[in-house]
């Protein structure tokens, strides 16, 4: 039984599937590994009475089928579950309980995985640190005192600390790649459309992906297969045939074009990330690739591009939390605008505050053309730059994070310097294309580092393909020790 | 173009979100310095460039006209901090 701390969501499915163990025990070994993880604080909602009905109910079947067989899985807290809790990291959605369940998690469920609960994040996954949930720090299981990242914080947190085989998070400005190189695990964010974002609480529509969050690249392929498809209930998504990540998982790296944009060599980088980005092109050219110098010259306007746009977004889609229909109702105020009023004052933390703020001021009468309409005109040219480079490689290589894991507190006082975070991360979700994060090694310290790679949409395979060769050359294996069991 | 107080106060009530005195201050210096990061695109020449108002090209599909409630009312119902069978309460609107 306690391989199962060492086993992949592959092997597991496998060892299910062959009968060699019951998803029965899987699901109690999962629940006992969370219950001796309080302290990571990575769960806002438990559910283990229905994931041990779900999982005895798998066991009785005769037939095996699904990609996901008997799989107990916990997911972030942005995606709805009928009749769990889910409450988006925010105290305005702590007592909200669906009526219905989302497309994504539908999914997973329809190819045989059992819920375990919902994942701490960020406030309405506006964040790069977890520290902005209502709920609480969620711990990096690399150290006490480090981030997990944001806003999967605390998908990536459990992930690490293998209380959930594999799980989902969502990526609207960096959200899963970011937490998965500081977790030292896979991240990836498909193309926008390609999972369907209904029933997922939105924070900012044009950007917002679900996208799996992984052990290994094997598991990955795996798990976006599972999650992925054509819904006619998401007036975005992409009306295709579902891919077959798994089957055509291959390493094949030969002859392929990869882009080395000289734009992300930034300023005051350190030198680590640096070295894992040397040695990651090193591999790359070992394995028969060839290396492309690119430019993606608009790159420095994506931050600044994307804290318009997402805020933007992120004020109308917030509108609907008034205190009447669900969520947290203030008892202040003397009449309807009073209550909202307050109602969104109590039931907002600081970061929404602000978002909610900049997005109503950017979009407001007199400021709209100076700062949203040039806004998606800059997005124009972020699009282009990739749409340019990509006629000339198969793909890009790039750090995921311009840092390793950082502390709690090191940045709650400047909302820029978090904003920075993202600097690597967010011109793909403004491009709308697919990125994963692989971990690339571990600095000085033994904090883990992630290495990124784009593709152009629709191409999730081939990221997939060259990112199972890299992974296989870097042999990366995290070292935690399980402190917080003591 | 920066932003003073008593703008942010006019956007907050524009945002129906009450602030205090002391959240006022500091998240009118904290828009600011956010505001001040993302002109950073004024720098930019965008005359000749076309708005990106869509990532995905494709058009809306239509559907059926048809009526679908989806039956569950009472489902609805149960998540409202104030309701009675049938409605959601709120403050009285008219004297």
């Amino acid at each position: 039984m306690s391989d199962l701390n060492q086993n992949t969501l592959t092997q597991i499915a496998n060892l299910i599937k062959t009968k060699k163990i019951s998803s029965l025990e899987v699901t109690k070994f999962f629940i006992e590994n969370i219950e001796k993880a309080k302290k990571l604080n990575s769960f806002i909602t438990t559910c283990f009475e229905k994931s041990l009905k779900d999982a005895k109910n798998f066991d009785k079947k005769k037939n095996y089928k699904g990609l996901l067989p008997g799989i107990p899985l916990a997911v972030k807290d942005l995606f709805c579950t009928k009749n769990i809790k889910t409450t988006a990291g925010s105290k305005i959605l702590e007592n909200f309980i669906p009526a219905y369940e989302s497309s994504v998690t539908n999914n997973l469920w329809s190819e045989g995985a059992i819920i375990l609960g919902k994942l701490n994040c960020d406030e309405f996954a506006m964040g790069s640190s977890n520290e902005t949930s209502y709920f609480g720090n969620t711990i990096n299981p690399i150290g006490k005192s480090l981030v997990p990242g944001g806003s999967s914080g605390g998908s990536a947190s459990a992930l690490a600390a293998n209380l959930t085989p594999a799980t989902i998070g969502t990526d609207t400005g960096g959200s899963i790649r970011q937490p998965a190189s500081f977790t030292g695990t896979v991240g990836l964010k498909p193309t926008y459309g390609l999972c369907s974002r209904w029933g997922i609480v939105a924070f900012a529509s044009s950007l917002d992906q679900a996208g799996p969050m992984t052990k290994n690249v094997e598991d990955c392929a795996l798990l976006l297969e599972a999650m992925s498809g054509y819904d006619p209930k998401d007036s975005t998504s992409i009306n295709k045939k579902k891919e077959q990540y798994s089957k055509n998982l291959k390493e094949n790296v030969k002859g392929l074009k990869i882009g080395i944009p000289k734009e992300y060599r930034i300023d005051n980088m350190p030198k680590e990330i640096d070295n894992i980005w040397n040695k990651g092109i090193d591999i790359l050219k070992k394995s028969g690739a060839t290396i492309v110098n690119i430019s993606l010259p608009h790159t420095n306007y994506a931050l600044p591009t994307y804290y318009i746009v997402a805020p933007a977004e992120a004020s109308s889609n917030l509108a609907r939390y008034d205190g009447v229909k669900y969520g947290y109702r203030s008892k202040k105020g003397k009449n309807l605008i009073e209550m909202y009023e307050n109602t969104r004052g109590e039931g907002f933390g600081r970061e929404v505050k602000r978002r909610v703020l900049i997005g109503t001021y950017v979009l407001s009468s007199g400021y709209y053309d100076a700062y949203y309409l040039k806004a998606q005109k800059v997005r124009k040219l972020i699009k282009n730059d990739f749409d340019e480079s990509f006629k000339k490689v198969d793909a890009i290589l790039t750090p995921s994070t311009p840092s390793s894991a950082f502390k709690f507190g090191e940045k709650t006082n400047d909302p820029i310097s978090m904003y920075l975070n993202d600097i690597f991360t967010v011109p793909v979700n403004l491009a709308g294309i697919p990125a994963i994060s692989i971990p690339g090694g571990v600095d000085s310290r033994g904090y883990p580092m992630g290495l990124q790679l784009i593709a152009k949409a629709l191409d999730e395979q081939t990221i997939l393909n060259i990112a199972l060769t890299m992974e296989k050359a870097i042999n990366f294996k995290n070292s935690i020790n399980r402190w917080w069991e003591n | 173009m920066s932003i003073d107080k008593n703008q942010v106060k006019k956007v907050a009530k524009l945002s129906r979100i009450s602030l205090d005195d002391k959240n006022l201050e500091s998240l009118s210096n904290d828009l600011a310095s956010i505001l001040k990061f993302v002109e950073q695109l004024n720098k930019l020449d965008t005359n000749n460039v076309k708005p990106l108002n869509s990532i995905v090209n494709k058009s809306l599909e239509p559907r059926k006209d048809k009526v679908n409630d989806g039956k569950i009312k009472d489902e609805i119902l149960k998540n409202s901090p104030d309701k009675n069978e049938d409605f959601f309460i709120v403050p009285k609107v008219v004297e």
